[in-house]
């Protein structure tokens, strides 16, 4: 038998089709025929990719969330020791609130602007692409190459860049990351500059599919600009801005590179987050803590499956309504 | 283009096997067991064995890149069973430890003396007792040094290697002339480091005085502080449990003069992002007149700081109080824990061969001064450094490459009149890396924060630092 022979003669119709399905569904042969072998041969590589690359790694998470190890000695079980750990950790309220802290700054600077970014955008009608570019080009800049060139730009001395800058309007100078105070916020500035463009592009596609019609109707019964945009664009982004939100929120709660690169997490924890945390508990320290550190994330990772869930029940009618 | 389905499934499978195939570890089958602490004796001579080696930083130059290859040649010249493949390295914490979860490190490596009781508390390095004492010097090591690479079974695990050195007070010495402080009179206690920095930033400008803070380096240049000033960091409590004494009166009197410095002189730069990479940076382009760090600085300031020998460069001993002493501190050989017994007999014959012999051996001293001297840019010959076997064999090696000699030892003679007379304080013994962690926040705090709560914050410090050391006991 040729692998062609088992290829079934298309069926007229859709109707047919489904009602064909369900009636020989079942027995392996049918399977066989159906053609469900070269289909699995055909998921086979992208099963295998993830089953390696994403499934196996949280499998292994999970175990070695219940062991000491330093990945050279033999493991040892040891139950849920490295959850107690997290919690008896004297940082973790800080990392929370530093991580919190993130969120809430980076939803204040970094939630509004591309959204104001984006309407402003769409209702220019010249150099759209140009605008659009720009907005876009922080986001193709090496994140690495940004914080380095932000840092250099963060030169708490007088005659740093942007100290120098705000000295002409009689500003500063600062000491951005080199004070408690001033890190946080100097971080979720280029955090923000370096991620707005994705955002804004987003925004900008869902804008283009608001039925002009709308817009027309508003404009002969005489709305304003600000009334167009509050009555028309934004009930028709309300399942974008939904989305935004909350892959932002998620996006904050596991930031990383910017305390990371910036300031390592101080002055004084200033700025470590939960993830730089884990990441510190892994690698810091000859790696003794591996098991902490893959406890410390698994928690983070529930707890974010979590709120993700709770997030979209509470807001399932606002957004069908 | 278009395939028939057999065609497209064959492809689909094939790609499936290639991605098997790729994922799998390549590496050839070791052939011996990986036993550990055999004798010496049992590796066969003339087995074929090949290893890897730390080689030089990803940034030497190409003559340190030709001497490092005549060194190999000559290594598997004299041992043909062993073929010699040497690697890039360069110690980051980080890094590091990936490699050594990964199991990707050389069979040869190198670690800072920080980590050795750590690593081999953890069971992590390869015993190479035997080995190690059947050199030649296997004895002859300086015990304090060695006992860095000990386990608590008094096996040797690491060797000293090179860059032994107490930490030191580096000084600008221009700074200090146009100060109108005299350079070859520099501050010998702590209350004078203090006044120099003062008149010199109010002279100059210029920071005074500058410390690490950034990661482990700012709870390392502490603890050396805390050190000189008669205090410690961890004290052992004889039946193998360690205390954390994070909060010793020395600690916090360093400091409360730190915290002097900045908040009423004004004299510290009042930056908390240097660690040691960064301050020699920071030094080298004038930021800051005093520093202290590791007494071979030198050789990194020359070769990437742009320092030379008319720079104005003047090191001089950390000053000490309250019967305190200069941190010691250093790089340790050691061996991959998955290395083979004949890979641990080449490993440690390389230790020799490449780290060592120019230790004692004239003509090896010689070869190694002389492409250093003759580098272009030349690279310091003569730094002083703490000996690892004896101070009359160090002396003999110095007098052996005395042409070659290119540092301005006239300027650094405040650290080598008292150099094997001053006090020397070891390391912590358990959980240092995690103990520096602890502290260097503390550092940190006290540059960035006028208000800051000392006590408040060594009590935190200390809690983590005394877990840190209940989880590695």
């Amino acid at each position: 038998m040729t692998t062609d022979d088992v290829v079934p003669a298309a069926p007229p119709t859709g109707v047919v089709r489904l009602h064909e399905r369900t009636r020989s569904r079942g027995t392996p042969a049918t399977w066989l025929r159906r053609g469900g072998l070269s289909a699995l041969i055909f998921a086979l590589p992208i099963l295998f990719i993830f089953g390696v690359f994403s499934w196996w790694p949280i499998i292994s998470a999970f175990v070695m969330s219940l062991q000491k190890t330093n990945l050279t000695d033999a493991p040892l079980w040891v139950g849920l020791d490295n959850f107690r750990a997290v919690f008896a950790d004297p940082l973790l309220p800080t990392i929370i609130r530093n991580t919190a802290w993130f969120a809430v700054l980076a939803l204040i600077f970094g939630y509004p602007i591309p959204l104001i970014g984006a309407v402003l955008m769409s209702e220019l009608r010249k150099r759209k692409g140009l605008y659009s570019v720009l907005a876009y080009l922080p986001v193709v800049v090496p994140p690495v190459v940004a914080v380095l060139l932000w840092k250099f730009f963060y030169d708490p001395r007088p005659e740093g860049v942007f100290n120098t800058v705000l000295g002409w309007v009689g500003l500063g100078p600062y000491p951005w990351l080199a004070d408690a105070t001033w890190a946080m916020p100097s971080l979720v500035l280029e955090a923000t500059w370096a991620a707005a463009g994705g955002t804004v592009i987003i925004y900008l596609a869902a804008l283009i599919s608001v039925p002009a019609e709308l817009y027309d109707a508003a404009e002969v019964d005489g709305a304003s600009v600000w009334r167009k945009v509050w009555h028309v664009t934004m009930p028709q982004l309300r399942g974008v801005l939904f989305i935004t939100l909350i892959l932002q929120i998620i996006g904050t709660a596991q930031v990383f590179l910017e305390p990371f690169l910036f300031t390592n997490g101080g002055p004084n924890h200033a700025t470590e987050t939960i993830m730089l945390h884990v990441y510190n508990l892994a690698f810091a320290n000859l790696g003794n803590n591996f098991g902490q550190a893959t406890a410390l994330s698994l928690l983070l990772a529930a707890f974010l499956a979590v709120m993700s869930l709770v997030y979209f029940r509470l807001t399932r009618s606002w957004s069908q309504s | 283009m278009r395939f028939n389905r057999t065609t497209a499934l064959v492809m689909a499978g094939t790609l499936s096997l290639g991605l098997l195939a790729a994922c799998s570890n390549d590496d050839e089958p070791t052939a011996d067991d990986t036993g550990s602490g055999s004798p010496a004796a049992s590796a066969d001579p003339n087995e074929p064995v090949t290893i890897k080696v730390a080689g030089l930083l990803p940034t030497a130059d190409d003559a340190a890149k030709q001497q490092l290859a005549d060194r190999v040649t000559s290594f598997e010249a004299k041992y043909p069973n062993i073929t010699v493949e040497p690697e890039d390295y360069e110690w980051k914490n980080s890094t590091f430890t990936t490699q050594l979860a990964g199991g990707t490190l050389p069979n040869v490596f190198e670690i800072p003396l920080t980590d050795g009781k750590t690593l081999i508390q953890n069971n992590q390095l390869a015993d190479i007792d035997s080995y190690v004492k059947a050199l030649p010097y296997g004895s002859q090591f300086n015990e304090t040094l060695l006992a860095n690479g000990q386990g608590s079974d008094g096996k040797i695990y690491a060797v000293p290697a090179k860059s032994i050195y107490a930490v030191a007070l580096h000084y600008n010495r221009k700074l200090f002339t146009q100060a109108g402080l005299d350079p070859d009179k520099p501050p010998t206690t702590w209350d004078e480091v203090r006044a120099d920095a003062k008149q010199i930033h109010d002279k100059t400008g210029v920071a005074g005085y500058a410390t690490m803070a950034l990661d482990a380096s700012g709870g390392w240049q502490l603890a050396a502080g805390a050190n000189s000033r008669g205090g410690v960091i961890e004290t052992a409590q004889g039946d193998g449990k360690y205390t954390a004494t994070l909060t010793d009166p020395a600690v916090k009197s360093h400091l409360e003069w730190l915290k002097a410095l900045r908040w009423e002189d004004n004299s510290l730069l009042a930056r908390a992002d240097l660690g040691w990479g960064e301050i020699n940076a920071a030094f080298g382009g004038g930021e800051l007149a005093m520093y202290t760090s590791g007494s071979d600085v030198y050789n990194a300031l020359v070769e990437s700081n742009g320092v030379t020998k008319d720079w104005g460069y003047g090191l001089t001993a950390i000053p000490t109080e309250n019967g305190g002493g200069a941190l010691t501190g250093g790089t340790l050989a050691a061996v991959t824990k998955d290395s083979t017994d004949a890979q641990k007999d080449a490993a440690v014959k390389w230790i020799d061969w490449w780290y060592l012999s120019k230790l004692q051996d004239k003509d090896q001293a010689v070869a190694d001064a002389s492409t250093r001297a003759e580098a272009d840019p030349p690279q310091a010959v003569g730094t002083p450094v703490l000996p690892i076997f004896n101070e009359d064999l160090y002396k003999q090696n110095l007098d052996w490459i005395k042409d070659y000699i290119n540092v301005p030892l006239e300027n650094m003679l405040g650290y080598t009149n008292v150099m094997f007379t001053q006090p020397l304080v070891p390391e912590a013994s358990v959980a240092t890396q995690d103990l520096y962690n602890a502290l260097f926040p503390v550092v940190q705090a006290v540059i960035t924060d006028k208000n800051a709560d000392v006590d408040k914050l060594l009590d935190e410090a200390n809690k983590t630092g005394q877990a840190a050391i209940d989880a590695a006991s």
